[in-house]
């Protein structure tokens, strides 16, 4: 089978890529700065519903009920869409999606296309597959644009171009856009004019436009993308053609499920009361919109991961992005270092999920990705238990290793020695003579083979004496 | 293309071996949630998103829509076929969608006059379901700077009590703010590609 390309080709293993990252002091900056305020105004966001939590796990249980119900609702949507004058296609693959977007592409004779920022279709690289057919991608959201004017990788799911300062983004847009005035400032509403100006021709003029979804209801066949700057609108309404690529477990049941999500999605991402626009729309409106539209529906590694029972809890995510903002992790190392379309916690476990590729070491290392201090689960909208599956997906690694590694070689010998109080307490004797190592109270550095864990972190001095051997003493 | 379709419904549904019973969802959330002023209430929240919000009664709207529209120098301004009379008041260029304009004809009027389908307090939005006053969805995107009449008894309090009212199957557009962008350093900024200008009468 094709290799899933959700990962960049190439890209080393999460820690060397983090290492190089934290040499970067502006990278910090940035990221600190933009992360700190989302955090912030999340929290406000959030802790003006009264029945936020009540929503989390009516979410949670919503797309509990869409993945065990996966066949069924897929069903129920296309049946509704092609009622309404939709065509519905499903791709198995990257390649298959790809190519169905572009053969749709070319019988609407276009040569150029609009498109809005979608997760989906940055996973089955869709812009390069066009592009290497000779059809041209005008990526529309202000982000997008700047990520590739800038010849850059998108480093966060909601702001692919939140590694960028504004002083950066008006160096790239003075030096890539046509007529950009000489004398830009780094006002934001500046850079957002820029923005407006160098796309208003192209969302005027296009015939075909590629968007993503966020949602779609299966027992109507509305299809739901939220934004905020007006291009996803342009797109979704003035070309004559559109096509949708939709990961599968984007379907939910019923319409009502939507005043869940439409509550949890705005405020968990740009933490917002309502993100400025929403589009609905069904099938086909004569006299309104695009008079053909086309729904992809994307598998890509979606059916397997759904066959793993912990980490099938990975597609109800919603991509809003929450768990990168408050990610220890990925404030200090930024997305890039992840080395995949979806950076950040809910990328640490997503990643290997969707990759299907075990044995490859950049993809083995993303597990590792985090400190397991569960802040991710905390403001996940839909539950998602993110440090239990990256424990899972640990296991699975270290599974996969086999047990002649020197990890499952030390464990086996721990196993030993746990095994007998007399081998315990020796060990534990013998291990007290670390603290020689120690200074203050920590040990920084550690001879082989715990070097690999003072590289990065102190451990602490060993006490003196055991517990046991303190209660024996004291008490015995 | 069907081989395919075939493919991952069998695929999902090998990975369901096990396919585990899924609980009922629990329905406890707020569905409403007292609110003593809802026009109120919405003026705050729209005025939030720095859209400019007047109040105003049913006799004087047409003279508020007018002077909305003088204040912003709109001269031209682009109307469904099915507006009131009364709204279109005299002194400006009204170009009517009927037949319906093109993209180039939309881009240089000054502005778009409509009513609304729904309103949420809560969140400030207005939602269009390209119904009575509304017109088709290109209207209300393309024009800079959208001036909407919202009638008090089109508030509700909350998105589930919007979704409850509205007809899933129409086009629909929620529009909370002027179009912005939180794409430099997350910040919010006004005014992308959509109208930079939201203006609301709310008829009392």
């Amino acid at each position: 089978m094709a290799r899933n390309p959700v990962t960049w080709l190439g890209s080393p293993t999460f820690p060397r890529a983090a290492a190089e990252a934290l040499r970067d002091p502006q990278l910090r900056r940035n990221l600190r700065h933009a992360t700190h305020t989302i955090r912030n105004k999340r929290a406000n966001a959030v802790a003006e519903l009264p029945d936020w939590e009540r929503l989390r796990l009516a979410g949670e249980a919503i797309k509990n009920d869409v993945l065990f119900h996966l066949d069924t609702y897929l069903e129920k949507l296309e049946a509704a869409v092609t009622a309404r004058g939709g065509v519905v296609h499903w791709a198995r693959d990257a390649a298959e999606a790809n190519a169905i977007v572009l053969r749709l592409t070319r019988e609407a004779g276009a040569r150029e296309v609009v498109k809005v920022k979608s997760m989906a279709t940055a996973e089955i690289g869709l812009n390069e597959a066009l592009e290497a057919a000779g059809v041209g991608v005008v990526e529309t959201d202000l982000a997008e644009l700047i990520v590739q004017l800038g010849h850059d990788r998108p480093s966060h799911i909601l702001v692919p171009a939140i590694h960028r300062n504004r002083a950066e983004i008006r160096e790239i847009f003075a030096r890539e856009v046509p007529g950009a005035p000489p004398d830009l400032t780094d006002a934001p509403a500046a850079l957002a004019e820029v923005a407006r100006e160098h796309l208003r021709r192209k969302f005027l003029s296009a015939t075909v436009a590629i968007s993503g979804a966020n949602f779609a209801v299966a027992d109507t066949g509305s299809v739901v993308v939220l934004e905020s700057e007006g291009n996803g609108r342009m797109c979704l309404t003035l070309p004559q053609t559109l096509i949708t690529v939709m990961g599968l477990e984007k379907v939910l049941p019923t319409w009502r499920d939507l005043e869940v999500f439409l509550q949890l999605l705005p405020r968990s991402s740009t933490a917002e009361r309502m993100n400025p626009y929403t589009s609905i729309w069904t099938g086909v409106t004569p006299g309104d919109g695009p008079q053909a539209f086309h729904l992809v529906l994307l598998d890509n590694g979606r059916t397997a991961t759904l066959a793993d029972p912990v980490g099938r809890a990975a597609l109800r995510c919603i991509r809003c992005s929450a768990c990168l903002n408050v990610c220890p992790v990925y404030e200090r190392t930024g997305g890039a270092a992840y080395g995949s379309v979806y950076p950040g916690p809910i990328g640490a476990i997503l990643t290997p999920l969707l990759a299907e590729a075990p044995e490859d070491k950049h993809v083995a290392s993303l597990p590792y990705a985090s400190s397991l201090c569960g802040a991710c689960f905390e403001v996940c909208p839909v539950r998602i238990d993110i440090p239990s599956v990256l424990v899972h997906l640990r296991a699975e690694v270290v599974a996969a290793k086999g047990n002649r590694t020197p990890e499952a070689v030390g464990m086996a010998a721990l196993a030993w020695i746990f095994g007998s109080s007399r081998r315990y307490e020796a060990a534990q004797k013998a291990g007290a003579l670390a603290r020689y190592l120690g200074h203050d109270g920590t040990i920084s550095r550690l001879p082989w083979p715990g070097s690999k864990w003072t590289v990065s972190r102190d451990a602490p001095a060993p006490a003196k004496e055991s517990f046991r051997a303190w209660w024996r003493r004291t008490r015995g | 293309m069907a081989d395919a379709r075939i493919e991952i419904l069998g695929r999902i549904r090998r990975s369901l071996v096990d396919r585990p019973a899924a609980p009922a969802v629990p329905r406890d959330y707020d569905v409403t949630r007292p609110v003593d002023d809802l026009a109120a209430l919405f003026a705050e929240r729209v005025a939030d998103y720095r859209a400019k919000v007047s109040q105003v009664t049913a006799k004087k709207l047409p003279a508020a829509i007018e002077a909305a529209l003088r204040a912003r120098d709109a001269g031209s301004v682009v109307v469904p076929a099915d507006l009131p009379a009364s709204w279109c008041v005299n002194g400006f260029d009204w170009q009517i969608d009927d037949p319906p304009l093109g993209v180039e004809a939309l881009d240089e009027v000054h502005g778009v006059l409509t009513g609304c389908a729904v309103a949420i307090a809560e969140t400030g939005t207005i939602v269009l379901d390209a119904g009575p006053t509304q017109g088709r969805r290109a209207l209300t995107l393309v024009p800079d700077y959208h001036l909407c009449v919202v009638r008090a008894k089109q508030i509700v309090g909350t998105v589930p009590e919007a979704l409850a009212a509205l007809d899933p199957v129409r086009p629909l557009t929620f529009i909370s703010g002027p179009s912005a962008t939180s794409d430099i350093e997350l910040n919010r900024v006004e005014g992308v590609h959509g109208p930079r200008n939201l203006e609301v009468l709310l008829v009392t």
